[in-house]
């Protein structure tokens, strides 16, 4: 981690770089939800920018663009472990079994045990 | 006695202990918050129907823009003592407060216009799902709140016996922040928007 008031000062104008970005993008997030997108394509879009922001928060504000092994392994490991949290319970409305899928539409619902 | 590594690194990490220490209760608080938007997709996916416009997008933009505003002061906050600026830390320590504090007061109101209409957690699962992901929220902002109050009180005179380990104490509070920074920026579009 620098030290140097050089180094410092260059970062301070990189965090002022980034929140003229945040702005941006939020603005750009707000506007785009008003485009008559989709469901699918309006979760997608909105989710990228907000990858895009936090990703700005996380490498340039929290400093992970420069951290050690240990934290970036860390992260790796909470990654996994969050993409299968995220996922897993997904697979308890996906199995079919009993009276039909939310994923299908009313009508070819009710099929009455297996 | 002197707990060791609380400036100097480690050997085997190349870390002060703290720091370590803080991205791991992160990493944990990552699953804390993953869970409820893991719970936010299963209600979701699974509902015939999902309101849309039922909350204020121009409050929810306000407190995005004052909770990315609240992040660049508090970076802020770390770098002036970087820079053994002791005043301007306190400067942006004390307006990460203030942005906070008003986050908190935006949230009530939002929150008070909803309940006084009847729409409370019960109402609907919309309601359940944002009073539940939007109040956990809250309650770390105020959580970060109660240790901004302790670094510009009792806390602030570590600066003049331990300058490096204070500095230390402000980067990983700094660290939190960013991370409850994070989730609203994850929180705004999926609850306000979409």
């Amino acid at each position: 981690m620098h030290s140097d008031p050089a180094a410092i000062q260059k970062s301070v104008r990189g965090y002022m770089t980034v929140f003229g970005l945040l702005m941006l993008f939020t603005v750009i997030t707000v506007a785009v939800a008003r485009l008559e997108f989709t469901v699918p394509v309006a979760i997608a879009v909105a989710l990228v920018i907000a990858a895009m922001k936090g990703s700005m928060v996380a490498a340039v504000f929290m400093h992970l663009s420069h951290e050690r092994r240990w934290v970036y392994g860390t992260l790796l490991l909470t990654v996994v472990f969050f993409v299968a949290l995220l996922l897993l319970p997904l697979l308890t409305s996906l199995d079919g079994t009993g009276t039909g899928s939310p994923w299908l539409p009313a009508a070819s619902a009710g099929v009455e045990g297996r | 006695m002197n707990i060791p590594y609380t400036v100097e690194v480690r050997p085997d990490t190349g870390l002060p202990n703290g720091k370590l220490g803080i991205w791991l209760f992160l990493a944990s608080e990552v699953m804390l918050f993953g869970a409820l938007f893991s719970s936010y997709i299963l209600l979701r996916v699974g509902a015939a129907e999902w309101p849309r416009g039922e909350l204020s997008v121009l409050l929810g933009t306000i407190n995005t823009i004052i909770l990315i505003g609240s992040s660049v002061t508090m970076v802020m906050a770390w770098a002036s003592l970087k820079l053994n600026n002791w005043g301007r830390h306190r400067l942006f320590l004390s307006l990460t407060f203030l942005l906070a504090l008003v986050f908190l007061v935006n949230k009530y109101f939002e929150y008070a216009e909803h309940i006084h209409a009847g729409e409370g957690p019960a109402h609907s699962t919309f309601l359940a799902i944002y009073f539940t992901l939007t109040g956990l929220h809250g309650l770390h902002i105020l959580g970060g709140m109660v240790v901004m109050a302790y670094f510009l009180g009792p806390g602030a005179k570590m600066w003049k016996t331990e300058p490096e380990q204070f500095t230390n104490r402000i980067e990983y509070t700094g660290l939190y922040w960013h991370f409850v920074d994070l989730v609203w920026i994850f929180l705004f579009p999926v609850l306000y928007l979409l």
